[in-house]
């Protein structure tokens, strides 16, 4: 029998739950689940009308059941019904339902909406609060629809009472963050803001995280919140315990109002007016004093409440990184608080101490702390603050201490928990590059990684130390002969002879010369790895030794017993057959020429982010939302899909990179290896390729040759009938248009398109001009815009295309002209594609062409002085926000070219901002329907390098991205 | 902001869940499980914190009973322990002295109360005094609805 049944209590409800609890094993629980389920069901569909009390308790009674975890498929009717009821309680458990148990069942969600509607015109406070509560839960787009525009009333008007306006305030919040686009920005955001003003201090409460929302979104909108913002949080620290009554919490005056005021200031940068800015650091001062007050309570509600606000503080403080006096205090502050005996606040002075290591005011001050930091990492007994610990060395870390950290970190590695072992794999591996003087050490580093870890020693990992000791010829040597010695151990890593096998097969030449390490013995030993390795592995090595042959041949006889072996040539793997019965054939038919150019040296790679870094990044960015993580892969096939001229010298290079490993060394070939693997697969056609007398570069070639050598125009000679294929690779066409708005799209022997286009804020027109360069009449000429992305049900790419309809009739050597107007929602990545279609001489043409419609199109520019320029950069500065790309320069170096290029895509050019002359910064702001989002790039060329450096900073990850994109090929 | 508050037993029983972001069924109930299971087995005397994908879990034992929260990155973690505090005292103030078999057997309460502290996954009200009126006057409001209603709105 029920311990406790308060207010209302509904005895059936109670008897069917200690039934349950009663039940001696799962399938009783199921059994009596079962029975009641057919009690509800055949009470809900008995002839009877159930009163109001028995409805609500066998709605309560399936909502029971379903908490236990069971699937409920019905009783959603009869929930709704409970809406309409005048009762209080019963209208309360129907809403409860409602809000754990409703998907967006359309049908359904009218309904519902219709009994909300009714209770938020009710005017009775209860019932709007009930409403108000299951919009909030269940937050569904429909509901979003339906009350976007109803509830910014209730919030503002001067006659709802306060316990409705948090409701409706957080109710909000909650609608804008799941549908952002329907919650409409007008009249009430001012009113909005005077709520911080509001005397009911759950009222501001409230307010306070909804007005934060808004004003990471729109900053300028909402930027009268600073002051009062200040003033608020300036009232409350300087309160007395008492002065708030039931805000204090355990002595702490209103500790809940006041962390969220200090978040709030967070979306801003330190506020201008002397005064206000003064009164914040007062604030500030306040806080960090109190902290050294001694505590008022031994409670440790007191003390943790008291820190809550303190933490904040310091977040504020280094967000702001603007008054080295505070940081400093922080960090000392933080600094006591490592050597706590609370273990909570020692893990967050470390994760705080993280963010201010990386200013330039506190880094220093950080650094002092490094022997606690190391301390920690060998003593804490709970994992997640040896966790922070790492994190905390990974940020403090820079030349002067990084040898010390770097072996701190291998030497905890060696006993640290499996679960992070990975992430420290990873920081190992950036800080060894980063900060590698001597590139032995480098070398040697990476070894013991694998040594000491090297299962979690990623593909990333190993790749980089290939591309590392590849692109610079003074560590080759060391390479070589670290790794032969390496592999003398009777058991090492897989990842180990990976490593090896690749080093020495491009530069075990380098240690020839010693007669321990001679050829044959190089080979011995890398073959005595070989049957302990996975097919991949063994890949690699066929590979190696195939290059063998070509820097030793005097051990080409071996070499070719080794391929020849059924175990070789017979292998059960397609993959390494393959490899064998070709490079088995290469061996014997190549003359020394050719061996030696297609199994030339690797060419260097191209400089670019460090794939682990990128890697470390998606470990730590959010992987959540999927859609961001559609931009990276987008993102990362662009960079491995680099067609860089480089890696095409030969189509040797194949030959040395294992079609798995291939992506990485981000040759961009992968796809051709992958094509021809499965082709020759069926046995005669291998065979084929290499019976052909024509050397066996040349077979080999024609694929990569074809998708590399020819820069094809894009798709300016499509004749296709599937446009989405055409067009596919024409960014060559849209790229032409970055910077300018008017010239030809498209020519060729029957029509050329022109341009002509304007651009003012998120609004566009553009004129298209056909020209019908033959002498004959185009029949049926009909031309459809078509938006790739606008199909797909989550939205990214907005454009309203009006055109309006040429005659269907153009005659020779005419002209005909199409106006496109366009509108940009919210930001894009895909260019709208048009595609034509008309009749010449009998046969149907159609061709897709990518209009030159870009995000940059509908920038702003904005004039701001360096200070600005610099001030808002440190505001956009989570990495996310952050997109750099490192790229060569394709076009002469010309200082006047690249301003007009810059100016061209649409943001001021601010000059004497950047401290470097020879340095480009720009500012804008990109317009679209919901949002604008600023911008702020910088341009660093390297004459000497013929390379740039472009960064650009913006509030959105994929404007970031898609605006460097977009520029990087510019130049 | 909050992502969701789970309360369960050492035994792993589940006894309130509250999400306040849209997810399915399926993935919540790997979530549960997954979250029992990494706080019921951390250590005596470690932190109250776990990272967990990108959210950060606050967690905290009462008796016989586990709080756990999913919080976004950037939210405050010992505030997040005083949200979880407070519930309880909520909860210690509507039942005297809760229980387990309180939670159990009251369930639909203990969703009520949370609502009124908690909305959208923000707090709402941090006064004790204000949700527990708004939970009693809700209690009062089943015997004298018609009177209530009889009498004109504010």
């Amino acid at each position: 029998m029920p311990a406790v049944s308060k207010g209302d209590g509904m005895r059936g409800l109670a008897v069917f739950i200690s039934d349950i609890r009663n039940c001696k094993s799962k399938e009783a629980e199921i059994k009596r689940i079962n029975k009641e389920l057919a009690n509800i069901r055949s009470k809900f569909k008995g002839d009877k009308a159930l009163d109001g009390y028995s409805k609500k308790k066998y709605v309560c009674k399936l909502l029971f059941i379903f908490l236990l975890g069971h699937d409920i498929d019905f009783g959603h009717m009869e929930a709704v019904n409970l809406l309409s009821s005048n009762r209080y309680t019963e209208k309360q458990i129907g809403y409860l339902f409602i809000s754990v148990l409703v998907n967006s069942n359309s049908e359904l969600i009218r309904l519902i909406n219709n009994g909300i509607k009714n209770d938020l015109a009710s005017r009775n406070p209860t019932f709007m609060n009930l409403a108000l509560h299951c919009i909030a839960n269940v937050g569904s787009r429909e509901m979003a629809e339906a009350f976007t525009a109803d509830i910014p009333k209730i919030l503002v008007a001067g006659d709802t009472m306060d316990s409705v306006k948090q409701s409706a305030a957080l109710c909000l919040l909650r609608l804008n963050r799941t549908s952002p686009d329907l919650v409409p920005m007008g009249e009430w955001t001012s009113r909005v803001v005077h709520l911080l003003n509001d005397q009911h201090l759950g009222v501001v409460t409230a307010a306070t995280s909804l007005i934060t929302t808004l004003a990471q979104k729109n900053p300028e909108e909402f930027k009268m919140s600073v002051s009062l913002a200040v003033s608020r949080l300036s009232r409350i620290v300087t309160s007395a315990s008492t002065d708030l009554q039931d805000y204090t919490y355990y002595f702490v005056p209103a500790p809940w109002l006041s962390v969220k005021l200090l978040r709030l200031l967070q979306c801003y940068p330190p506020p201008e007016e002397g005064a206000v800015r003064g009164r914040l650091t007062e604030c500030l001062e306040t806080i960090l004093n109190k902290a050294q007050e001694p505590p008022k309570s031994k409670k440790v509600q007191h003390s943790n409440a008291k820190n809550a606000v303190l933490f904040e503080a310091i977040s504020l403080i280094i967000h702001h990184d603007s008054e080295p006096n505070l940081l400093v205090r922080a960090c000392n502050q933080l600094g006591q608080f490592l050597q706590h005996r609370e273990t909570n606040l020692r893990y967050l002075a470390l994760e705080s101490m993280c963010t201010l290591a990386s200013s330039e005011f506190s880094h220093e001050a950080v650094k002092t702390h490094i022997e606690t930091v190391i301390n920690a990492l060998k003593t804490e007994r709970d994992v997640s603050v040896r966790q922070r610990a790492v994190d905390l060395l990974y940020a403090m870390c820079d030349r002067s201490n990084a040898q010390q950290i770097v072996a701190e970190m291998l030497n905890y590695l060696e006993t640290a928990d499996y679960s992070i072992r990975e992430e420290i794999v990873l920081k190992v591996a950036i800080l060894a590059e980063k900060y590698a003087v001597d590139y032995t050490w480098y070398v040697d580093t990476i070894l013991n990684l694998i040594r000491i870890a090297g299962d979690y020693v990623s593909e990333e990992v190993w790749y980089r130390v290939i591309q590392i000791v590849i692109n610079r010829d003074d560590v080759q040597g060391y390479s070589a002969k670290t790794v032969f010695e390496a592999l003398q151990a009777p058991a090492c890593h897989e990842n180990l002879v990976k490593v090896g096998g690749y080093i020495l097969g491009e530069f075990g030449n380098l240690i020839a010369g010693d007669p321990r390490s001679s050829p044959l013995i190089q080979f011995n030993l890398l073959h005595s790895k070989f049957h302990l390795c996975s097919v991949p592995t063994r890949a690699l090595l066929l590979s190696t030794y195939i290059k063998f042959v070509n820097l030793f041949p005097e051990i080409k006889a071996t070499i070719q017993d080794v391929l020849r072996s059924d175990s070789q040539l017979r292998n059960a793997d397609v993959e390494l057959q393959q490899r064998a019965v070709e490079y088995l054939r290469l061996s014997c038919i190549a003359s020394t020429d050719i061996l030696a150019t297609v199994l030339e040296e690797m060419p260097p790679f191209p400089e670019r982010e460090s794939s682990i870094l990128t890697k470390l990044k998606k470990k730590k960015g959010p992987g959540k939302v999927p859609d961001m993580e559609e931009t990276k892969k987008e993102r990362n096939s662009d960079m491995n899909g680099s067609t860089e001229p480089v890696s095409v010298n030969s189509s040797a290079v194949t030959m040395s990179t294992p079609s798995t490993s291939t992506d990485l060394l981000g040759l961009g070939l992968a796809p051709v290896l992958n094509s021809v693997a499965p082709a020759s697969a069926g046995g005669s056609l291998l065979v084929d390729v290499f019976s052909d007398n024509s050397p066996a570069v040349a077979s080999l070639a024609p694929t990569a040759e074809e998708n590399f050598s020819s820069p094809r125009i894009g798709s300016a000679d499509v004749v296709s009938d599937d446009p989405a294929a055409a067009v596919h690779d024409a960014d060559e066409l849209v790229n032409k248009f970055v910077c300018k708005n008017n010239g030809v799209l498209f020519e060729n022997q029957l029509m050329q398109i022109g341009l002509k286009s304007e651009f003012r804020q998120n609004l566009g027109r553009m004129y298209i001009f056909y020209g019908n360069k033959t002498s004959t009449q185009f029949l049926s000429f009909s031309t459809a815009v078509i938006c790739q992305d606008a199909l797909k049900t989550h939205i990214l790419l907005h454009l309203f295309c009006i055109t309006k309809q040429v005659d269907p009739a153009v005659d020779g050597g005419a002209q005909v002209q199409q106006i496109l107007n366009i509108e940009c929602v919210s930001d894009f990545m895909e260019a709208p594609i048009l595609n034509i279609q008309f009749r010449y001489g009998g046969a149907l043409q159609n061709m897709s062409v990518k209009l030159p419609v870009t995000l940059n199109k509908f920038f702003q520019p904005t004039e701001m002085t360096s200070q600005d320029f610099f001030q808002r950069w440190k505001q956009l500065s989570i990495p996310q926000q952050e997109v750099q790309k490192i790229f060569k320069a394709k076009h002469p170096m010309d200082t006047e070219v690249t301003k007009a290029k810059i100016i061209g895509f649409g943001v001021a050019l601010l000059d004497m901002v950047d401290p470097n002359p020879s340095n480009f910064t720009g500012a804008g702001v990109i317009h679209t329907k919901n949002i604008q989002v600023g911008c702020l790039l910088r341009l660093e060329p390297n004459t000497q390098a013929q390379m740039y450096r472009l960064t650009l900073r913006t509030s959105r990850e994929t404007v970031s991205q898609r605006l460097c994109e977009l520029l990087s090929e510019q130049f | 902001m909050m992502h969701f508050m789970l309360l369960f037993s050492r035994q792993g029983k589940l006894r309130l869940q509250k999400w306040f972001i849209a997810i399915g069924e399926r993935e919540k109930k790997k979530i549960i499980r997954e979250m029992t299971q990494s706080v019921l087995a951390r250590q005596p005397k470690t932190c109250n914190f776990m990272d967990w994908k990108d959210l950060k879990i606050v967690y905290k034992r009462y008796a016989s009973l586990y709080i756990c929260c999913g919080m976004e990155d950037q939210d405050n973690e010992l505030l997040t322990i005083e949200i979880m505090h407070r519930y309880v005292e909520l909860l210690d103030k509507y039942f005297g002295n809760v229980c387990e078999l309180d939670i159990i057997f009251n369930f639909e309460k203990a969703y009520f109360i949370l609502d009124e502290f908690l909305m959208g996954g923000e707090v709402q009200e941090t006064s004790k005094l204000s949700v527990s009126k708004c939970i009693e006057e809700s209690d009062l409001m089943q015997e004298t609805m018609e009177e209530y209603l009889s009498k004109p709105t504010f």
